[in-house]
């Protein structure tokens, strides 16, 4: 049986599917911020691959607008932890969650 | 009750002293980061590792890392940073400065220490002007470009920082931005395994002093730039590769040369070996 390739919205067109591709799960990641640590650089919300990440009215004891995951994109983090490398302030961290 | 979150490298930063002193957009937590990731791998036990730094806004990094560190005077980590690995040979010495700090104050340092082929992993944070004092131009500024003490733009040539370390003979060179933040972390890590001189270059964003002076809005517009601006080649001849990215010369990133050369260290030992055996 030939199961159809789960492509989340704003994925990237598949120009060939693998024949295998139904065996493999596409990794879930949880996303945990530190809002007092954000600094409001942007690196994250510009260089996520899926675009999880926004900023949020809210504002930290700094004055800064630390980051937030949108509400419409919760189970779009793939895991690839481009957010927690690119993040200068140590504010984000990405852990992923086992698939059972 | 919640569980208390605790970042990946919580056990290596100083968590209470964040957030830190850098502005947004400041590429050097970036830098920390991959470092602290190489320092993970590396298999090297964290108290074998310290991290010696000058003065400058690079110089604050091991404020931040919970490791044996050094904050020394302007310019002279290299010659702190060499003494410590003859005391103590076993230690893992990285000397993380800026540019200004390592090559227009320290620069004779690094001349000798590169010539020496000190066993050593030096990383230097390249942002293209004086950051801590209000962005004034230094020997790394590119040409044309604008700083405070530049306002009609840069007329001198610029240190082309790799084709000097490997001028010098030091074992390892590579050059890298923060924008490429995993094949930085691989680089050091490298680096850490190299007997003799390892010399990185890593460019990063200056947004408030460099950034504000040529035009760039904010720090993920200079990290856009260099992203664009760019190119990874790794047997690039070093003579050609420096930087000039405001004439549509792209910047050339690698990691350039690998070779085997005999250590300080190694000849220090050779000799101490040789003379206590009776020989002359």
């Amino acid at each position: 049986m030939i199961k159809e390739p789960k492509i989340s919205e704003n994925q990237r067109e598949i120009w060939r599917e693998p024949v295998n591709f139904g065996r493999f799960a596409v990794p879930k990641g949880e996303i945990h911020i530190f809002p007092e640590r954000c600094k409001e650089c942007n690196y994250c919300t510009n260089y996520c691959p899926n675009q999880v990440l926004e900023r949020s009215p809210e504002v930290n004891v700094y004055g800064y607008h630390p980051v937030r995951v949108r509400e419409d994109k919760k189970d779009s983090c793939v895991a690839c932890g481009m957010c927690q490398s690119i993040c200068p302030d140590f504010a984000i961290f990405v852990k992923e969650v086992k698939i059972q | 009750m919640t569980e208390v979150e605790y970042h990946p490298k919580h056990e290596l930063i100083r968590e209470e002293r964040f957030p830190h002193v850098w502005c947004p957009g400041c590429g050097l937590g970036i830098e920390l980061q991959c470092y602290l990731n190489a320092l993970e791998k590396s298999g090297i036990p964290q108290d074998s590792h310290v991290l010696v730094s000058g003065i400058g806004c690079t110089a604050r990094i091991p404020g931040y890392a919970n490791l044996d560190t050094y904050h020394t005077t302007h310019g002279r980590g290299l010659p702190f940073a060499t003494g410590m690995k003859i005391a103590n040979p076993d230690l893992k010495v990285t000397v993380i400065s800026g540019d200004g700090d390592l090559f227009n104050i320290g620069g004779n340092h690094f001349i000798h220490a590169a010539r020496r082929n000190m066993d050593l992993l030096v990383i230097c944070s390249n942002n293209f002007n004086y950051g801590m004092t209000g962005g004034q131009h230094g020997s790394t500024t590119p040409p044309t470009s604008k700083s405070a003490s530049t306002p009609y733009g840069n007329i001198e040539p610029t240190f082309n920082l790799p084709y000097i370390a490997s001028a010098l003979g030091a074992s390892y060179v590579a050059r890298w931005t923060v924008m490429h933040p995993r094949q930085l972390t691989k680089s050091i890590r490298t680096a850490m395994e190299v007997k003799g001189f390892a010399f990185i270059e890593v460019l990063s964003p200056c947004p408030p002093n460099f950034g504000k002076f040529n035009g760039f809005k904010d720090g993920f517009e200079e990290m856009e730039f260099y992203r664009k601006s760019s190119v990874v080649q790794n047997d690039a001849k070093l003579e050609d590769i420096s930087i000039d990215p405001f004439h549509g010369k792209n910047i050339v990133l690698g990691d350039f040369v690998n070779r085997k050369r005999a250590s300080y260290i190694t000849l220090e030992h050779e000799l101490i070996d040789r003379v206590r055996g009776g020989g002359q």
